[in-house]
């Protein structure tokens, strides 16, 4: 009993650290395709920030200069990323494809080059690494019967980076659905005609969107090679920008069930290397690369309608052109 | 009834200042000159009618006072003061508000959330909700023009969506309102509301400005109007002092007729015939309503009537382009219907050719070199085959032909089809599909964007086919050229056939009225 | 999409569109990856020249250096093809995967056969489990919408799953470690081009390259045949340019969506005929190693014809072959430079393709005056 308790509260704790990252770059691109600019690029996106951070705290020692370097690297290729689809009207996909490839190339061979590791980034310590916060009581609090370790172990503990996603999730919702720039996001993404004869400038608005998910996906970045792991790794992202954007489709495009679907994922993720050649009673052993490829089947079994149906902003990909 | 010279207003008192002003307003696209020197006035409360036929300028003029577009030349005055409008936050700034065709709202939003669109009041959208929900219920309250605020665009009828269009830009503080085309889409009733909303607004002392082509609604509604023509205005009345039928002369204008030579027809048996056929769009609206025709072999039926009246549709329909919702289609001996519906690939077997009336959108292939559009819909054609291979050098060398004998210039197969001007990717299209003698051909807009060298070839060559005892179904906004090369004219009114006639008998003034749907008075 | 393959309205002469843009591309690329060396803190005219000798340098780097190529080939047409039907095939990665399963298995069960005769059936088998991968991406576009460009990047990820899956648990041979199959009979195995050369009593270096290529450059020719000499072809690129032509002009743009994925899918999984059969003799995890996403920028710099995707190709070839040298001789210099390559790349050949076009267009536009362009 107890036993499969701590079980389950090691799960919810991994499924937690997966999921931040995942939740950060899924609002990311909610910003982006909610102003109707399709991102495949989230993926690109994380690993350049990943790298730069890194490299940025390996160098200055400081996780909070990471940081600033991963979203600034980031921002840089989301920059890019708006030209290309906002001022140059060009192709939203293949410049998202443009980004990864740019990023997966550009990171392995800074890395190599700059660190001489086989491309990675030197071991961060100390406060080049974003450390765990314990929450206050969590140690006066531990000994209480059930909710005590659920504080202590589930809820304190995770680094300061986990926090902000938690807590980008509401704030989303309340900048989306709240705020002049949320209604103005959300207007632009469906009918950027209506913005304009709003007299309000489509590109502008499409700009910031995109720079929010620069900012967003830069966190995400970091996180993963300066708060959940301790150096950057050639390609270390591993398709959770897919991932992420996969959430994002499945969620709808929403905050709310956005987060339900990163956390599904996620838990998916935290399960998966528990099940390793554990036999599932009554199933017997599911094989892991099922698990692993779960998220993917059910986002395509979502977008063929089949269960529900995903109807994205409707000028998603499509470039504004003025025109009666 | 002699139209008044366009610029000056009589019946303005002089002294008192006009809402806006447009001062010799010069427009052009390429080479199309949409806008001539245009000057209107529009004097504050009254409502002001701008009628004109498809391509008249119309709309581009008020796209030119909203700030869509810049005039190439002229001056905007509101209240007497010249202004630089860049852009439509300049035009809102200025107090003009505009209702355009095709609503300009966010159909996933609720009401509310898309009157504060850009009228937000802050940062945060609280702050401006409560404030613009008690604005706004004021606005309905005074105006007539109840819409539950709450509820989302997308499941309002479409009467209600412009309401919501209205209010936006009242509530932006708009003195003077463009409505275009906006009874296109309304029913009967809610045509009758509109007014109501508009004689309110003007009771209270705003302008109003109606777009429209049915000059029905001008004579219900508006206090004066002016009549655009091919870019220039050319005439204004009081409306109170004119009547549909002068309108009616105004827009249609007294052209030249167009020199056709033709013989007598020789009309033989029915080879189209449409029976009970309704089209219903995408969004619902029934566009062709039971219509009936007929089409003999060695006869040109003409089909008269304003854009936007269904004669696309027609057209669409009997060519297997858009899905009919009843009625049947009768080629030659075949029936067509909803159950076995007919498309472009069997209706080209049965031997009907196309022209469609947007060639660039459906019947050439913009990136195609000429020799490639050449042979859109008969790329099957074993003649052009070698095997299993297409013979391009066959297919060059037809259209080679085909350029020689519609004389297509520049005549080279290879140049792609955009770069052709608009007249001579029309001669390349009807080249294709007149040169296989199509027992039946559709036509539509035969030569608009055509330079008038090529109209009179055009003309030629189908009553040549015509002679040679093809059946041809001929749709043209242009009254002139339904008149030169008809047989027998059927005038469409708002999805039905409201006039029926041998061209022998049809004089433009009855068409006009037909066409406008007064079919009453005049017929 | 229709964009990335059909021009738009500027004129510029054919000739200038089909050599100037990828020269630009090239030198973009070059550019860009001379700041990336100079960033590195080597010298970029010397790395250049270590990727030059060692690709093109000698029999061997050049057996190399098309031995890449053929596997590019096969992925960029897949990606031509689709581009043309006005589809973005980002899925050749997996569908490549899929299609070195096909052979594999045929390869697998047919031990014994002499390669020619086993031949035609491991083409079929590498074409239909290409095609299979495709099908339904290409099916969901078409008849409900879901947009292939998700679909094909989610059926990669489930590909390389399913791959280590099959690997793992149901094709490794006995009694090993590492997830492969037992070797194929070497009486199965396509012969090098060396091996070639030398029956016709030509000596060359020994390297990977094989029959395969030749095999490629048939596909670029029948891709040719197809795509611009039969009825089919035609069909399809004006269902690319577009749709409401193709159905004015009696074509049915779902089913053509359809077939398009599948030939497109077929053709990403010939690579394994490359790979698998010509040079791995067995199958292993990860072996397409990114080839179905360099197609996407050989397929865009060779603006989705066989004439310029082969010298893309090779071009390609060049860079991963050359690539690898450079960083045998410089430790400093990753060979995932041409990953960053092949990024600016598509980039500049694909989402910025506009970019230059104005400039290139006045450059060509004789002093007629400026021709404003209708609205």
């Amino acid at each position: 009993m107890a036993d499969a308790a701590l079980w389950l509260l090691s799960l919810l704790d991994s499924t937690i650290r997966l999921a931040a990252p995942l939740v950060l770059a899924a609002l990311a691109g909610l910003y982006s395709e909610r102003a109707g600019v399709i991102d495949i690029g989230l993926e690109g996106k994380m690993l350049a920030a990943a790298f730069a951070a890194a490299a940025t705290a390996a160098v200055t020692g400081s996780a909070w200069l990471g940081l600033l370097a991963g979203i600034a690297a980031s921002c840089l290729l989301a920059g890019v990323h708006g030209f290309a689809c906002i001022s140059q009207k060009g192709n939203q996909v293949v410049s998202g494809m443009a980004i990864n490839t740019i990023a997966l190339g550009l990171t392995a061979v800074l890395a190599s080059a700059w660190f001489a590791m086989g491309g990675r980034t030197p071991s961060l310590e100390g406060a080049a690494r974003f450390g765990e916060v314990t929450l206050p009581l969590a140690g006066t609090l531990s000994g209480v019967p059930v909710l005590g370790p659920i504080y202590a172990d589930l809820i304190s503990g995770h680094t300061l980076l986990v926090y902000v996603a938690v807590a980008m999730v509401p704030l989303t919702a309340w900048v989306v659905y709240r705020t002049r720039f949320g209604l103005r996001l959300r207007a632009v993404g469906e009918n950027p005609a209506a913005v304009d004869t709003a007299g309000i400038s489509v590109p502008a608005l499409r700009y910031r969107a995109v720079l929010v998910t620069g900012v967003l996906c830069g966190i995400a970045g970091a996180y993963l090679s300066t708060a959940q792991g301790a150096a950057f790794q050639e390609n270390m992202t591993a398709g959770k920008g897919f991932l992420a954007l996969a959430a994002l489709i499945l969620g709808k495009w929403r905050p709310w069930p956005t987060l339900a679907a990163c956390l599904l994922f996620a838990a998916a993720d935290a399960l998966q290397t528990r099940l390793q050649g554990v036999p599932v009673p009554g199933i017997g052993e599911v094989p892991v690369q099922l698990i692993e490829a779960l998220p993917y089947i059910v986002t395509v079994v979502l977008l063929a309608g089949f269960v529900g149906r995903a109807v994205p902003p409707r000028a998603l990909g499509l470039p504004y052109v003025k025109d009666r | 009834m002699t139209p008044s010279p366009p610029p000056d207003n009589p019946t303005q008192a002089a002294g008192a200042a006009y809402a806006v002003e447009l001062v010799g307003i010069d427009k052009r696209f390429g080479p199309v000159h949409a806008n001539k020197a245009v000057t209107l006035r529009f004097a504050p409360g009254s409502i002001h009618g701008l009628v004109g036929e498809n391509g008249a300028g119309k709309s581009t003029l008020m796209s030119i006072l909203y700030g869509f577009y810049q005039a190439d030349s002229g001056e905007i005055r509101v209240r007497g003061e010249p202004v630089r409008i860049d852009g439509p936050e300049d035009a809102i700034r200025r107090g003009i508000g505009m209702v355009h065709q095709h609503f300009m709202l966010v159909e996933t939003f609720t009401v509310l959330e898309n009157l504060l669109l850009g009228a937000e009041g802050g940062a945060l959208l609280k702050d401006g909700v409560a404030k613009a929900r008690a604005e706004v219920e004021a606005l309905e309250r005074s105006f007539g023009l109840e819409v539950p605020l709450d509820s989302r665009v997308s499941d309002l009828s479409v009467g209600e969506q412009q309401r919501v269009e209205i209010l936006k830009a009242l509530y932006r503080g708009a003195d003077v309102l463009i409505l275009d085309e906006p009874t296109a889409v309304l029913s009967p009733p809610e045509v009758e509301q509109l007014f109501q909303i508009l004689r309110r607004l003007r009771a209270e002392g705003r302008t109003v400005v109606l777009i429209t082509h049915k000059l029905k609604e001008i004579m219900a509604v508006t206090d004066r109007v002016s009549v655009l023509r091919r870019g220039e205005v050319v005439a204004e009345f009081d409306t109170a002092a004119t009547s549909e039928q002068a309108l009616a002369d105004a827009m249609v204008g007294r052209k030249a007729a167009l020199a056709v030579t033709k013989g007598p027809a020789n009309p033989g048996p029915v080879l189209l015939e449409a029976a009970g056929l309704s089209v219903v769009d995408a969004r619902g609206v029934e566009r062709l309503k039971k219509v009936g025709l007929r089409v003999r072999a060695g006869e040109i039926v003409g089909i008269a009537g304003v854009a936007g009246n269904g004669q696309s549709e027609l057209l669409e329909a009997l060519a297997g382009m858009v899905p009919v919702a009843a009625g049947d289609i009768r080629v030659k001996e075949a029936v067509f219907n909803a159950a076995s519906p007919l498309d472009p690939g069997k209706a080209r077997a049965l031997g009907i050719a196309h022209v469609p009336e947007d060639r660039l959108r459906l019947a050439l292939v913009k990136p195609f070199a000429a020799l490639e559009s050449a042979i859109l819909g008969y790329h099957r054609d074993p003649a052009l085959a070698k095997g299993p291979l297409l013979a391009w050098k066959r297919v060059a060398a037809k259209t080679a032909a085909l350029m020689e004998r519609f004389d297509v210039r520049p005549r080279d197969p290879a140049l792609r089809s955009s770069l052709f001007s608009g007249g001579n990717q029309q001669k390349l299209v009807m080249a294709r599909e007149m040169d296989r003698e199509p027992d039946i051909l559709l036509v539509g807009q035969p030569t608009r964007g055509v330079d008038i060298g090529a109209i009179a070839f055009i003309h030629e060559q189908l009553v040549a086919l015509r002679d040679r005892g093809k059946a041809i179904l001929l749709v043209s906004a242009e009254l002139d050229e339904i008149m030169a090369l008809s047989d027998r004219i059927l005038v469409m009114c708002d999805g039905v056939i409201t006039g029926d006639m041998p061209a022998a008998e049809a004089d433009e003034r009855t068409i006009g009225c037909l066409m406008a749907g007064i079919a009453q008075e005049a017929a | 999409m229709a964009g990335v393959a059909a021009g738009t309205g500027e004129e510029i002469p054919g000739w200038a569109t089909a050599l100037l843009m990828p020269a630009l591309n090239v030198l973009l690329a070059l550019a860009v990856s001379a700041l990336v060396i100079l960033a590195i803190g080597e010298n970029p005219v010397e790395a250049l020249r270590v990727m030059l000798v060692g690709a093109l340098g000698s029999g061997g780097g050049i057996g190399y250096t098309l031995y890449y190529a053929t596997s590019l080939i096969f992925t960029g047409l897949a990606v031509a093809i689709a581009f043309h039907g006005g589809l973005f095939n980002i899925g050749a990665e997996g569908q490549a995967y899929l299609g070195g399963l096909g052979v594999a298995l045929v390869c697998l069960s047919l031990g014994g056969w002499p390669w020619y005769l086993a031949l035609p059936v491991t083409i079929a088998a590498a074409a239909l489990f290409g095609a299979a991968w495709a099908a339904i991406p290409g099916y969901l576009q078409a008849y409900r919408g879901s947009h292939v460009v998700i679909t094909t990047i989610m059926f990669n990820f489930i590909a390389s799953a399913l791959m280590v899956y099959l690997l793992v648990n149901v094709l490794i041979a006995p009694g090993q470690m590492s997830p492969e199959t037992r070797e194929f009979d070497p009486s199965l195995f396509l012969p090098t081009m060396q091996e070639m050369l030398a029956a016709i009593g030509l000596e060359i270096a020994g390297s990977p390259l094989n029959l395969s290529f030749l095999l490629a450059l048939a596909a670029c020719a029948l891709v040719w045949l197809l795509v611009w000499h039969t009825r089919w072809g035609f069909a399809l690129r004006t269902v690319g340019a577009n749709e409401d032509a193709a159905r004015y002009g009696g074509i049915d743009p779902k089913r053509m969506i359809v077939v398009t994925m599948l030939l497109s899918g077929a053709l990403a999984g010939l690579l394994g005929i490359n790979e698998i059969q010509g040079v791995q003799h067995r199958l292993i995890l990860n072996f397409p190693a990114g080839m179905g996403f360099t197609g996407i920028a050989v397929a865009l710099m060779g603006r989705a014809h066989p004439a310029g995707i082969i010298p893309a190709a090779i071009l390609f070839g060049v860079l991963i072959q050359g690539g690898s040298e450079l960083a045998f001789e410089y430790p400093t210099i990753s060979p995932d430079l041409v990953v960053v390559i092949q990024g600016v790349v598509i980039l500049f050949a694909g989402a910025l393709e506009h970019m230059f076009r104005p400039a290139i267009a006045r450059m060509f536009r004789p002093a007629r005056g400026r021709r404003v362009e209708v609205a």
